[in-house]
């Protein structure tokens, strides 16, 4: 049952990506001020997008975790957290080729970027401390906690890092070109691609925790299997 | 709940999915002393721990003295020894004593510290640093830590494994003391001589299962490893 | 026994063993004077912008030297198991985590206020303009530093490469914190007073620790017992 509604999902994901990936290419027109380069604001954004509601969830599930110490839990909270750090990478890349590409430098100290920056470092020490942790429900527990930690953090970091910029403009980097409007079919492709890639994310995240309950049920085998 | 003095039902412990205990149901009347035996990787020290309140089940009941032995005043009742000794080496003896004193809020911490150094043979060193001690000397006053508040539950975990001789004769008076006065002791242990000497009843564990709970019969003072060779284990 | 009573009694125990040993309060205060070293050749011919900037450089020097003490912080209960005896007496985990934020608390202030002599006096920064404002802000963030520290040396106590992930762990949480910290810092510095935009970040540093050691305390008892 559970192979089925990944097979349609991964389908849909896939349908959705190739006609949004043709669209995008050969169908919406260039952006005025930016040229082509703008298209990969399609990418982009709806990643931030995708990697913040996977921290999100993933900080549910590390709560709904502790509360009901059911291991499946954990798994969800590892798996989001995972696939949310790899779209957070893509924000990261993505959003750097673009600032090279229009302003010549590969980084700017934006709040937005700045931000994620952060994020992707709390995230990166979630996964580092559960390689440390051999014993399953004791690596459960403590990213449980670390996992609250972090999103606590989220919250009050990007509140931070925007008040700075506040205080010190810099090059701003404005997703939203000449300040708010944007042709309506470029915002509904940004949508668009934010359903794909959200999709395309659940499959991730599905595979991902099969292969971490794998993992856990192979490693309570071999236990049973040294103790005999 | 009964009068046992500790209890526990339908307890299981969970490493990941794998079962270190299974459906583990003992009752241990007050003013028993219980030998707690099994081979390496049995569980005793998991099972031990979870009754002490280090750890949590992960299904069924604990109760120790009528409570939970995470309650706050049933830990005021349980005393602890355990593989390391749990004393502070940059503290002096003196300092120590008075510290779990302290913590376990006796009414006169420092005339407890005063009395278990005499019982224990440290006075004389009672300024010195726990680091510069000797072995036997850091046993010995690990031994006095775990009784300074008069606890009605003793748990020891191994307690004769890393002791020397001077402190093994103390540890035993003081737990025949303390039987005699109605007080229970729980005691995990590779050493079956010592501890079939004191149990009155025994409990043993196979792969966290329980293979025998019930009194120590004459056959196990005799031969100690009796109740192994009957549960197909080398002696 | 009275809660506050215990956590007294822990604090003093880790203040008495830290204070006699000096392990970690040395190692901190070297640290933190070869960090000030190190920016003289940095900064070399900028010398004198080093003051403007002086409020950020001082807290990354306050921040690396004070994790060399959260480290050890319940890093010094694994000796002899004692940190199973603490967890086994009937003292709350709260009190536990309490006492031991409050020893630490004191412990990375006095490395502070040294550090903040010593770089008063290579660089040539006159911090005294603003100096209870200065403490205060000291005072608000150290103790967001000490309590996530603290929690966290719990978390990481029985990993290996504990001195690894510590440092990986706090920092990233810290940045909120730091960030409000050395904007007022810099600001202090610089002798201006605390008001306008600077009480925002105030306002920041009051509700990063607020949250944090509710979080802390809340969650403490988690991961200490198994």
């Amino acid at each position: 049952m559970r192979d089925k509604v990944l097979y349609g999902i991964a389908i849909l994901a896939a349908a959705l990506l190739a006609r949004n990936l043709y669209l995008i290419f050969l169908q919406l027109p260039d952006e005025a001020a930016q040229g082509a380069i703008y298209r990969i604001i399609y990418f982009h954004v709806p990643s931030a997008i995708t990697a913040m509601l996977g921290f999100m969830v993933a900080g549910a599930a590390s709560g709904i975790y502790l509360g009901t110490k059911n291991l499946r839990y954990d798994a969800v909270a590892a798996a989001v957290t995972e696939v949310s750090l790899a779209f957070a990478t893509v924000v990261l890349v993505t959003g750097s080729i673009w600032a090279r590409i229009i302003w010549g430098v590969w980084w700017t100290w934006d709040a937005r970027l700045t931000s994620m920056f952060v994020c992707w470092l709390l995230y990166a020490g979630y996964l580092m401390l559960r390689s440390a942790v051999e014993e399953p429900t004791q690596r459960a527990k403590f990213s449980a906690v670390l996992s609250l930690f972090a999103f606590t953090d989220v919250i009050i970091v990007w509140k931070s890092i925007e008040w700075w910029r506040n205080l010190h403009p810099g090059p701003v980097l404005s997703i939203r070109t000449g300040g708010g409007n944007m042709d309506p079919a470029m915002e509904s492709m940004i949508y668009m691609n934010l359903l794909a890639l959200v999709l395309f994310a659940t499959v991730l995240v599905m595979v991902r925790m099969r292969q971490e309950e794998m993992r856990r049920e192979i490693s309570s085998l071999r236990q049973l299997a040294l103790a005999q | 709940m009964s009068a046992a003095a500790v209890e526990c039902a339908g307890v299981w412990k969970f490493y990941g999915d794998y079962p270190a205990l299974s459906d583990i149901s003992v009752q241990i009347e007050p003013g028993t002393c219980l030998a707690l035996i099994g081979r390496n990787g049995a569980g005793k020290t998991t099972l031990l721990r979870i009754l002490a309140g280090f750890s949590q089940a992960g299904r069924g009941r604990v109760s120790v003295l009528g409570d939970s032995p995470r309650d706050s005043a049933t830990r005021r009742r349980i005393g602890f020894l355990g593989h390391g000794i749990s004393i502070y080496d940059e503290l002096t003896a003196w300092e120590n004593l008075c510290l779990f004193g302290r913590i376990y809020g006796l009414d006169d911490p420092q005339k407890s510290a005063r009395e278990w150094l005499d019982r224990t043979g440290l006075t004389r060193v009672k300024d010195g640093l726990a680091r510069e001690f000797s072995r036997g000397m850091r046993q010995r006053l690990a031994v006095a830590r775990a009784f300074l508040h008069d606890p009605s539950v003793l748990m020891l975990d191994e307690p004769f494994t890393s002791l020397d001789d001077r402190a093994i004769g103390i540890l035993q008076g003081l737990l025949a003391d303390a039987l005699r006065a109605g007080r229970t002791v729980i005691m995990s242990t590779h050493q079956l001589r010592e501890a079939m000497e004191l149990a009155t009843h025994v409990t043993m564990l196979q792969r966290g299962k329980i293979a025998y709970h019930g009194p120590r019969t004459p056959e196990m003072l005799n031969d100690p490893g009796w109740l192994y060779a009957q549960h197909g284990e080398a002696g | 026994m009275n809660f506050w009573r215990q956590t007294a009694v822990i604090a003093v125990k880790d203040l008495r063993a830290e204070l006699r040993s000096k392990e970690a309060i040395n190692a901190s205060i070297s640290f933190a004077l070869v960090i000030l070293l190190l920016f003289n050749f940095a900064f070399a011919e900028w010398a004198d912008q080093v003051r403007e900037v002086a409020g950020g450089l001082v807290w990354i020097v306050w921040a690396f030297a004070g994790v060399l003490i959260l480290n050890r912080s319940f890093a010094r209960e694994l000796a002899n198991d004692c940190l199973d005896a603490l967890i086994a007496a009937p003292l709350p985990s709260s009190a536990l985590f309490l006492g031991k934020a409050l020893a630490n608390f004191v412990l990375v202030v006095a490395i502070e206020l040294v550090s903040l002599l010593v770089f008063g006096i290579f660089y040539n920064v006159r911090w005294t303009q603003q100096f209870w404002a200065l403490m205060l802000v000291i005072g608000l963030t150290t103790w967001g530093l000490t309590v996530v520290g603290t929690m966290f040396s719990a978390l990481t106590v029985n990993l290996r490469l504990r001195e690894l992930m510590l440092p990986m762990l706090i920092y990233p949480i810290m940045i909120p914190a730091l960030l409000g910290a050395m904007e007022i810092t810099n600001a202090l510095m610089a002798g201006k007073p605390l008001d306008g935009d600077l009480l925002t970040w105030l306002r920041l540093l009051i509700g990063f620790d607020v949250i944090f050691t509710a979080l802390a305390v809340a969650l403490i008892d988690t991961v200490l017992v198994g």
